[in-house]
């Protein structure tokens, strides 16, 4: 932990905290249909125009119930819609590299995980997606998945501002706006400051270089059509070595062995078929590109987290230089961040917004710190080896990001539910993957998904605020709310969904053989693995301990329904709340209503989140991460 | 029902409206803007020599193995043994108490300290023998090439001076002085050997 990470992490706070106002200015402009921005003369015609398209009449409010079947409606839709581009890309343009169309399992799984903005991938980008399907099927939701994130949270404030009405806004205006005025003018800037730093993006096909030094590989290998060549030979297996007179050879007590045709009932050899292999040169390297930055750039910022090529924001073009690392770190809390501002202006009670920023960015301190730490100090086992111990565990680690800011994006990554990676979370420490893995489990509220970050930390706060009112035995008030059973109801709703999911599913597949094959690593890193896969659908996350292999049947259905039950079953819940939340009168704040700002709130908000967290999951992790941390400091290997 | 088919037309109306404004014009602009300000970066940092030949991408690592050359980083980015293929890019994804990956490292320690003629109990620069996360990290560490220089120096009859003066040359520092670590790209510092060999 050395002075230069704690330099980084002081530049990415300060800046963080200097963006908050301005976003949570400009949101409230967003977000009101009737707010002005600079932006007016050049945007505004185009809102008119889809407004008009669409049918939609702008001035028209609906209440919780509409809202929700508008944002269910357009989810279903978009999803389709890109299900079948997936399923066609051989059909249609822009595939230069001739990809065919996905499997109809791998199609729902991506179509879902874009909608839901997860953005699990089971498949690797630069091998499996043409551009068109890149640029339009997937990008689509990065802009759309976002945009409906933060329409529910705006929702979800109005019910917490407004009083005595059944009216929380019109969630078609919201879509249209936020990703009008917010998300694409940024997205442009941002786009081109990325290629700036050496990020493709292009609509040329694969770029074939000379290697300086080439290589040979072993192939199986193939005829005229392409196909793999056979050949028949005799199945041998082995069995002790005889001398004339039948008695076994025997070397220094022990026997010899050699390997003897085998004989089926009839006496006659067993024949097998075997690759026949060739050796083959390699002096040609092919080089990825296409348009690549502007995916990047709403990827980061709408929180979606689905990588361009499989590396994700670990491969050279997708992130080339630390500075597009700290831009893209930065422009993944950034919307986040301004919502917290955005709802204490709404609320009138700023000192509420800023307290709500404090509990964030003290979890995510300690998740940075703590993950930093253990990331290091590496691996004892490795270090045993002869690896330098000052070096820390660089395995899955790129040189020009280092130890620290591979840490501190893995946990903006999960504090958020953006999901990208620039370091391989598999090959982290025990310790050291426990972090993004927990940070998913509790919800993703530390600033968290675009939108869906505010809304679930909002959840902690009718549960904090209920707890308060136990502990003094009354009426829970919130923002000059009363809290009544329906609220905690709802809220408490959407942490059992969450558990259930994520533990429910894990445990059917660590007892499955699908579940079991899928693996890529023994003993308790191997239910991480399937673990880390489920809370991350769940949480629609999108990252993972990667060397799951998930493109199954039964991993892209399954993790495709976590998905949908991570996203949708959750919204109901929240919007719900908020449509009660409306409804209710006010009712002036009195001495005994607990305060919802200041440290006493904060120490209770972040009590409650990691208890709620903890008693969830610490039996689970129990057995996955933190046993292993005790085999690795004994040496244990699987 | 009428209210059903209204919501039905809106979602798909700006299903398809956002298909052209996000995914056609945003793309688009993207792509207009950044060819005219930063084509080379746009199109992938590419290294083409003076006979057009395309060596590789100033971004992309390449696997190397003989003396005369640096060595780049472990790589799993490849099927069938292949290494740093671009169209491929993983990590290695194995944990912490992995076997495969402990035996792995001691034989690309042990390789390292031959190669480098190291002592048998030196430690080593962990990034020389673990895998990047890409499979295509373009750099390794100052230390890593530090170590490689007397031999790459041996190898081509250079002095050791003039090596180092190769590396800084084809040093990536950290942005703004403090962003992210320094590193040495293999690549062009490679092509640096052979043109310098070439005169």
């Amino acid at each position: 932990m050395n002075s230069s990470g704690w330099i980084q992490l002081a530049l990415y706070v300060g800046a963080l905290a200097l963006i908050t106002k301005p976003m949570g200015l400009y949101l409230m402009q967003v977000l009101d249909p009737k707010g002005k921005t600079w932006l007016d003369p050049l945007i505004r015609p185009l809102e008119r125009l889809s407004y008009w398209i669409m049918g939609v009449r702008a001035e028209q409010e609906q209440n919780w119930r509409q809202y929700t079947w508008a944002m269910l409606l357009f989810s279903l839709v978009s999803c389709v819609f890109t299900y079948a581009i997936l399923r066609l890309q051989n059909f249609l343009p822009l595939n230069p590299q001739g990809f065919a169309g996905l499997t109809p399992h791998l199609a729902f799984n991506t179509a879902v995980s874009f909608t839901t903005n997860t953005n699990w991938q089971s498949y690797g980008g630069e091998s499996t997606m043409s551009y068109l399907s890149q640029m339009v099927a997937l990008a689509i939701h990065n802009f759309a998945s976002a945009a409906t994130g933060i329409a529910i949270a705006a929702a979800l404030v109005r019910g917490l501002s407004r009083h005595s009405t059944q009216l929380l806004g019109n969630f078609w205006v919201d879509l249209v706006r936020v990703t009008y005025y917010l998300l694409l003018p940024i997205c442009l800037v941002f786009a081109v400051v990325l290629v700036s730093q050496g990020m493709i993006q292009n609509f040329k096909p694969y770029t074939t270089a000379k290697l300086i030094e080439s290589y040979t590989i072993t192939v199986q290998k193939t005829d005229d059509k392409g196909q793999p060549v056979t050949t028949n030979v005799a199945f041998t297996v082995s069995a002790p070595k005889l001398d004339d007179k039948g008695q076994p050879l025997m070397t220094n007590g022990v026997a010899v062995m050699v390997d003897v045709p085998q004989l089926d009932a009839k006496g006659q050899p067993v024949m097998t078929n075997v690759p026949v292999m060739v050796n083959q040169t390699v002096d040609e390297q092919s080089i990825v590109q296409g348009p690549m930055a502007s995916q990047v750039a709403i990827k980061m910022l709408g929180t979606n987290g689905g990588g361009y090529t499989n590396a994700n924001a670990a491969h050279p073009f997708e992130n080339p230089t630390p500075l597009s690392n700290f831009l893209q770190m930065l422009s993944i809390f950034a919307i986040g961040s301004g919502l917290t501002w955005y709802l204490g202006r709404m609320t009138k009670n700023q000192a509420h917004g800023w307290s709500i920023w404090g509990a964030m960015l003290t979890l995510f301190l300690a998740g940075t710190l703590f993950c930093w730490w253990a990331e290091s100090g590496g691996n004892p086992i490795h270090q045993q080896l002869g690896v330098a111990v000052a070096d820390g565990n660089m395995e899955g680690k790129e040189v020009r990001f280092g130890i620290f800011n591979s840490a501190l994006f893995a946990t903006v990554t999960t504090d958020a539910s953006c999901g990208a990676v620039n370091s391989m979370h598999d090959s982290f420490t025990a310790l050291g993957g426990l972090v993004p893995l927990f940070n998913i489990q509790l919800g993703e509220i530390i600033f968290g998904g675009v939108g869906a970050g505010l809304y679930g930390m909002l959840v902690f706060v009718v549960l904090a605020v209920f707890i308060a009112g136990l502990m003094v035995g009354r009426t829970p008030e919130y923002l000059g709310k009363k809290i009544h059973s329906f609220d905690v109801k709802m809220a408490m709703l959407t942490l059992l969904i969450l558990c259930l999911t994520i533990l429910g599913f894990s445990a059917w597949a660590a007892v499955s053989d699908w579940g079991l094959a899928g693996l890529n690593n023994n003993g308790p890193h191997g239910l991480s693995e399937i673990l880390y896969a489920y809370s991350s659908c769940v949480g629609n996350n999108g990252s993972a301990f990667a060397g799951l292999t998930a493109n199954t049947p039964w991993y892209n259905t399954t993790l495709g329904i976590a998905m949908l039950f991570g996203r949708f079953l959750m919204i109901v819940p929240v919007m719900a709340l908020a449509g009660s939340l409306a409804q209710k009168k006010l009712v002036p704040a009195s001495a005994g209503t607990f305060p919802v700002s200041g440290g006493t709130f904060i120490v209770l908000l972040i009590g409650t989140i990691l208890l709620v967290g903890a008693l969830n999951f610490l039996p689970v992790l129990a057995l996955g991460p933190i046993v292993e941390h005790f085999l690795m400091l004994q040496g244990k290997l699987f | 029902m009428k209210q059903l088919f209204t919501e039905c037309r809106a979602a798909l109306m700006v299903t398809l409206i956002f298909a052209v404004v996000c995914c056609g014009l945003y793309p688009l602009a993207v792509f207009g803007i950044s060819q005219v300000l930063f084509r080379d970066q746009a199109n992938g940092s590419l290294i083409v020599g003076k006979d057009g030949t395309i060596h590789g991408s100033r971004l992309i690592g390449q696997q190397f193995t003989l003396d005369k050359y640096f060595i780049t980083r472990p790589s799993d980015a490849g099927a069938n043994g292949m290494a740093y293929d671009p169209t491929s890019s993983s990590g290695s994804n194995l944990g912490p108490t992995s076997q495969k990956l402990n035996d792995a490292i001691k034989q690309n320690i042990a390789n390292y300290r031959a190669q480098n003629n190291l002592d048998t109990n030196a430690p080593v620069p962990a990034d020389a023998v673990t895998a990047s996360a890409s499979g295509l990290d373009p750099h390794i560490s100052l230390r890593n090439a530090e170590l490689q220089a007397p031999r790459v120096a041996k190898a081509r009859g250079l002095g050791e001076d003039k090596v180092r003066e190769l590396i800084r040359a084809n040093t990536d520092h950290a942005n703004l002085g403090f962003l992210g670590e320094p590193g040495v790209n293999v690549l062009p510092l490679n092509l640096a050997l052979d043109a310098l060999m070439a005169k």
